[in-house]
């Protein structure tokens, strides 16, 4: 059975591990036959019934422990028989949903105990366990092809007589599944033999056949045949992929004359009607709903009384061609799927590879071309039916004969193209021993993979561009030449015709092309695939074929258009990253590199020197897809393609500096990047070509200042290059958004710096600026808004932006959710709120109130630039301490930040919490809140900035009740100690306030003292800054007082000292 | 025998200097390693005609053996068009003349030369007759096709629609110049009448390496 099993059952390729057996007419007979067999088997053969087999049959199940009755032990969902081998193990074990059997006679039961469910059962079986006679017997029994000489081994054992009883019943079992395999086998092949199955070529022209009988007239058999779905996939199937599977080719919806319209299923397994399946149906409009007929012809003769009376007038040799064509097809396939026998994962990798010898063979149109003027013929006897019969029958052994003679061409022609010897003759072979059985299964295999020829409903381009393609192939230099240009005559802009290069393997031709010798050939191919790999799938294509590989080879060619044609080809396929990455590992970055050496701006080049720089642009082109990777922008840097770069910028053509700042601008992400640009002076270039008059080029060289002025030096330069002004400038495109983001990014970025801010004052940049705060795209807002929070960090400019009616749209932006735009507007809204008048507007529009939700933003960023913004409202508001208790849990809610992870955020909410505890109803809520253990968690720190705030925040918090006791017993005094050890001085003064706070609580003076604050205080005192001297001198003195009532106390009659300190 | 030498040396000299005046792409010196060059050639032949040049299947050999063209026809059209007088012997001038084109010659020179090696019959045109026969070998025959000239045809009808600009089926010199000079690949539309760059560095590099040792 192990053979039937492998040949005759139609396995689907649904999974790659297991193979599905398919709903199919031969499987269920063959099931059927298997389970009749199984059935019977221990009440025939009793004793063979009980031999234990080598492996359990596992499977998937259905059964439950509900479905056995006595024999066996149940507990709970699992199920084990009370018959068992030798060493006590149970015959069978059900663990739901698995199960697992060891003999022949456990079998027959579940086979009786599964009633209805049988049929499924035995299926599951059978998939799980696709050669069951080896786990039965040992794999040394296993099925394999040809002669087996496991049996006569076995007889031998059975003669030495040691296990001589059970290798007789193994010996026994053995014949018997032989003889079921057999028996299967003669059975299915009859069945097989019967049936025709159908390819989707085959469908196709039925279908088209058919569509010619729609004509309009009295003849016309039938109103309209139309497929449901327009779009074919390549192996010609126009089904959705989850029903291929089920080797279902296409839907159809034919109306007949005399019927309602029939909705029609095209399967391999025949054609039938089914639910009414209209675009994409509904699951059970799939579902069968009459017999199933070998072809669309004949089911319509049954449905349609109409058609079968037309169509059998017209005697016609259509209904002969369809099976002639399918025979082709299956020795077709047959001839390549030799010794294959068992499905597996690899052989259907290696389909790929097949797939593309396949469709060369299609595509050779000789053997299609045979095949039309018949068609024609046909065509034309059906406008003159009323012929003599004899004719007609002279006609018809004609067509017959042509037929064969097709058919013998289209064999030789597969031999023809199948390349490898061992294949050829392994054709040879097929054809003689071939049985029909195995042929049917793998042609279903292949179906999926195969491609349609109808020539309908393509364009002639695709026509001409295949017959072009065979030129190529089979053409010497000359021919390949005046193919290569007559190609370039397509408009190869068209996705029609690069898809139709691809399509008709004109690809791998190109590519192999790049391959010769002939420089012809290389520039005639390349200047078809700069072209047409404009197409991402081109490009992927090229890539797949390993053209990459081919180009930067060719880049190393004395010849200079062909290393231009292979860099400009190379920046079009390069813009994926497995394409970059290729390229990379194959060393084209250096070799593109090295095509960027010329001398760019001389007065008077020689026409050699122009072709150098032309070689130089195509590189730049090509570096500047491949720059997108940060791994080829380190490539380039250590190809020393830096300073060949920064030269290039000198030339004064837009062409060639497009690429070269298009490439600068997307390394300048990279620091190294940035510094060179710095040091090698290219600022001053980008900046001079901010003034050109290409929007593109400007774009890249403000996109480029953008990404390097985060460095001062940087600023510094674009200032003193009197890069500012023409920045300004370029605000007037406002039209142009990918400019006006990189100008806003650049002024941005520029206004960091103070003295830049100055400038843009006095080119009033701030004024444009403000009128760039609505209606604009999300990246130039982010800039606009950036630039303004730098700018307002200047009073002047804070009025500014209040006059031009900045203030508004700014607290508009607030409700947004772009995460970048929030943290600008939250900083430039907390720059402006530290003027007073600002202020008001903000507090009009509601704008804390947004600022403070905004702490519930996922983002830490958004959260501390919005805490850093409430600081200023805080501050500047009237009756802030009223406003804050007004935001119903906002209180709450800034204390819980205190648990953040994030410096940025703690440092921001300590900040915030100090503003906040000034007001002292406020303070008594965020103590209520548990502030202070919250704070005193966090001394540990050694960030300043945290240090610095958060210190600010302890000596605010101390002014409430017991606060400065709990700071104390939360153990937070000693580490503020030490923050006077800190090099940061703004740090000294807010440690010292708190201190001096701290400093009011006895226990607090002794930790103090213990920790060695008198020292640092001492220090302090002597500070040019009167805030920290006075909190220090204030610490100092309360714990001085402190020693003396401790000494008074000890001491009683000493003179006090107060007067000393 | 020295003087023999001495006064072929002058000889030569002289040659040289007038030949290198006549054509714009050799100078003198690379002139007379060419004439020397063609000496040594004629030397190999039989004595019979020297004084007449290079027979045509001598400067076959030197086609197919230094450039690697190996179409017949096409070497048979080259060796016409450096035999500019007809006398089926390729003199010293006509080498050096035809050499500079071949070797050096600009993109008008060689669209000039090529014309002359396609119009088969010298007609002034190049017709479809003779661009089939020039093509005919230029496809592998299937030997499954019914026509195997359907290829060929084709190829040719390709190449007029590409090139037969004022459409009368026959491409004069002005088409073949414009077509060239649109798409500088068709320069050897009809089968390779050129060297590659590859075999021009090395003939050179072999032919001006040092005229003393010659």
């Amino acid at each position: 059975m192990g053979i039937a099993l492998t040949r005759a059952a139609q396995w689907t390729t649904a999974s790659s591990g297991t193979g599905k057996l398919e709903i199919t007419p031969v499987n269920e007979s063959l099931l059927k036959e298997i389970l009749e067999f199984v059935e019977q088997f221990s009440s025939r053969h009793p004793q063979e019934a009980k031999h234990v087999f080598k492996e359990p049959l596992q499977w998937t199940t259905s059964l439950e422990a509900s479905d056995f009755k006595t024999e066996y032990d149940i507990s709970g969902p699992s199920v084990k028989s009370q018959e068992t081998d030798k060493d006590g193990r149970p015959m069978l074990q059900l663990t739901p949903p698995s199960i697992s059997v060891h003999s022949f006679s456990q079998l027959s039961k579940i086979v009786q105990l599964a009633e209805d469910k049988r049929l499924n059962e035995v299926r599951a079986c059978l998939e799980a366990n696709r050669d069951p006679v080896a786990k039965m017997l040992g794999p040394s029994l296993a099925t394999v092809e040809g002669e087996d000489s496991s049996v006569l081994r076995l007889l031998g054992k059975v003669k030495e007589g040691d296990q001589a009883k059970e290798a007789e019943i193994k010996v026994n079992l053995i014949i018997l599944l032989q003889q079921l395999d057999t028996q299967l086998l003669s059975n299915s092949l009859k069945q097989i033999s019967q049936e025709v199955r159908l390819s989707p070529a085959a469908v196709k022209n039925d279908v088209e056949l058919l569509k010619n009988f729609c004509s309009e007239g009295e003849k016309r058999v039938l109103k309209s045949v139309q497929y449901t779905s327009d779009y074919e996939f390549t192996n010609g199937c126009r089904t959705p992929p989850w029903r291929q599977v089920h080797g279902e080719i296409c839907y159809l919806v034919i109306q007949p004359c005399d019927t309602e319209p029939l909705h029609i299923t095209c399967s391999t397994a025949g054609v039938f009607l089914n639910g009414g399946i209209r675009q994409e149906g509904e699951e059970n409009a799939y579902d069968r709903t009459s017999d199933v007929y070998k072809d669309l012809v004949t089911l319509l003769k049954s449905k349609s009384p109409h058609f079968a009376e037309n169509i059998n007038k017209q005697d016609f040799a259509v209904q002969k061609e369809p099976p002639t064509q399918k025979i082709q097809h299956v020795e077709l396939v047959d001839a390549e799927e030799q010794g294959q026998p068992q499905r597996s994962y690899e052989h259907q990798e290696k389909n790929v590879h097949e797939k593309a010898r396949q469709q060369l063979v299609q595509n050779k149109p000789g053997g299609k071309k045979k095949l039309e003027p018949s068609l024609k013929w046909k065509n034309l006897g059906l406008a003159s039916p009323y012929e003599e019969a004899d004719d007609k029958k002279s006609k018809k052994n004609a067509a017959s004969e042509k037929f064969a003679e097709t058919q013998e061409k289209m064999q030789k022609k597969a031999d023809f193209s199948v390349s490898l010897p061992g294949r050829q003759s392994s054709n040879k072979t097929k054809d003689d021993d071939f049985s029909e059985s195995s042929s049917e299964s793998e042609e279903d295999e292949e179906q999926p993979e195969r491609r349609t020829e109808s020539n309908t409903d393509l364009p002639s381009e695709y026509w001409q561009i295949q017959k072009l393609v065979k030129y190529l192939k089979g053409g010497n230099q000359t021919a390949t030449v005046i193919a290569l240009c007559s190609m370039r005559d397509f408009n190869l802009a068209q996705e029609t015709c690069q898809l139709a290069i691809r399509d008709v393997g004109g690809l791998e031709v190109l590519i192999n092309l790049l391959d010769t010798e002939e420089i012809k050939c290389k520039i005639g191919s390349l200047k078809i695939l700069k072209e047409i790999s404009r197409n991402t799938q081109i490009r992927r294509a090229i890539a797949d074929l390993g053209g990459l590989q081919t180009m930067v080879k060719i880049l190393d060619s004395p010849d200079k258009d062909l290393k231009c044609l292979a860099a400009e080809t190379i920046a079009n396929v390069a813009k994926f990253r497995r394409a970059r990455r290729t390229v990379r590992q194959h060393g084209g970055i250096k070799r593109l590199v090295e095509l960027l050496d010329c001398v760019p701006d001389s007065a008077a080049l020689t026409e050699e020197q122009e072709k150098d720089v032309e070689v130089a642009r195509c590189g730049a082109l090509a570096l500047w897809s491949c720059s997108k990777s940060t791994r080829n922008k380190e490539a380039i840097r250590k190809a020393g393609g830096i300073p060949l770069l920064a030269r290039l910028l000198k030339s004064p053509h837009d062409n060639m500096l497009i690429p070269v700042v298009g490439t600068l601008q997307e390394c300048a992400s990279e620091r190294s990047y940035r510094i060179a640009i710095q040091t090698e002076g290219m600022i001053e270039d980008l900046v001079k070509n901010l003034n050109c008059d290409n929007h593109e080029l400007q774009m890249h060289c403000a996109s480029a200042i953008f990404k390097c002025a985060e460095d001062k030096r940087t600023r510094d330069l674009v200032r003193q290059c009197e890069g500012l002004q023409p920045l300004v400038t370029l605000l007037s495109q406002a039209d142009n958004k990918q400019l006006l983001a990189a100008t806003t990014g650049a002024i941005w970025k520029c206004s960091i710096s103070m003295e830049n801010v100055a400038k843009f004052q006095d080119y009033k940049a701030l004024e444009t600026l403000v009128g760039l705060l609505t209606d604009q795209p999300e990246e130039v807002l982010v800039n606009v808004v950036g630039a303004l929070g730098e700018g307002a960090q200047k009073p002047a400019n804070r009025a500014t932006i209040r006059k031009c009616g900045g203030i508004q749209p700014l607290v508009n932006l607030l409700t947004g959710t772009n995460q970048a735009l929030l943290v600008n507007v939250t900083k430039a809204v907390g720059a402006c709120a530290t003027e007073p008048e600002n202020m008001a507007i903000i507090d009009r529009l509601d704008g804390v109130r947004l600022l403070w939700s905004l702490l519930k933003n996922p983002n830490p960023d958004v959260q501390a630039s919005a805490a850093w913004a409430i600081c200023p409202c805080i501050e500047n508001a009237k009756d802030s301490g009223e406003m804050v208790r007004s935001f119903v849990g906002g209180l709450e809610l800034i204390v819980n930040l205190l648990k953040s992870t994030n410096k940025e955020v703690l440092a921001s909410v300590c900040a915030a919490i100090a503003k906040i505890a000034k007001d002292e109803e406020n303070l008594a809520v965020i103590t209520d809140h548990g502030v202070v253990p919250m704070l005193a968690k966090l001394t540990n720190t050694t960030d300043d900035k945290l240090r610095h705030h958060l210190a600010e925040a302890i000596a605010r918090c101390c002014m409430w009740g017991s606060n400065r006791v709990l700071f104390g017993e939360a153990g937070a005094v000693a580490p503020l100690v030490r923050y006077l050890k800190s090099k940061d001085s703004s740090v000294h003064q807010a440690t010292a306030q708190a201190l001096f706070q701290l400093s009011k609580n006895p226990n607090n003076c002794i930790t103090m003292h213990d920790n060695g604050v008198v020292k640092l205080l001492l220090g302090m005192m002597g500070s040019t800054d009167e805030v920290l001297q006075e909190a220090a001198a204030g610490s100092v003195a309360n714990i001085r007082r402190l020693a003396l009532a401790n000494e008074k106390a000890r001491f009683p009659t000493t003179v006090p000292e107060s007067e000393a300190v | 025998m020295a003087e023999m030498s001495a006064m072929n040396r002058k000889l030569i000299q002289n040659l040289a200097e007038t030949l290198s005046k006549q054509v714009k792409h050799f100078n003198k010196t690379e002139a007379e390693c060419l004439i020397r060059l063609f000496n040594g050639l004629l030397g190999d032949q039989s004595d019979r005609r020297v004084g007449n040049g290079l027979d045509r299947g001598k400067f076959r050999n030197i086609l197919h053996n230094t450039f690697g063209m190996t179409d017949d026809m096409i070497m048979d059209r080259v060796f016409r068009a450096f035999d500019k007088d007809n006398d089926s012997y390729v003199s010293v001038k006509e080498w050096i003349e035809g050499l500079s084109v071949f070797l050096r010659g600009t993109l008008e020179e060689k669209i000039k030369y090529s014309f002359d090696v396609y119009d088969l019959n010298g007609d002034g045109y190049i017709s479809r007759e003779e661009m089939f026969h020039m093509l005919k070998n230029s496809l592998i025959r299937q030997p499954t096709e019914e026509d195997p000239d359907e290829g060929i045809k084709d190829l040719v009808e390709i190449t007029l629609k590409k090139m037969d600009h004022d459409h009368d089926s026959r491409l004069s010199y002005a088409d073949f110049e414009k077509a060239v000079r649109d798409e500088n690949l068709l320069l050897e539309a009809f089968g390779t009448c050129l060297p590659d760059a590859k075999t021009i560095l090395a003939f050179e590099q072999h032919a001006f390496q040092d005229p003393l040792e010659r």
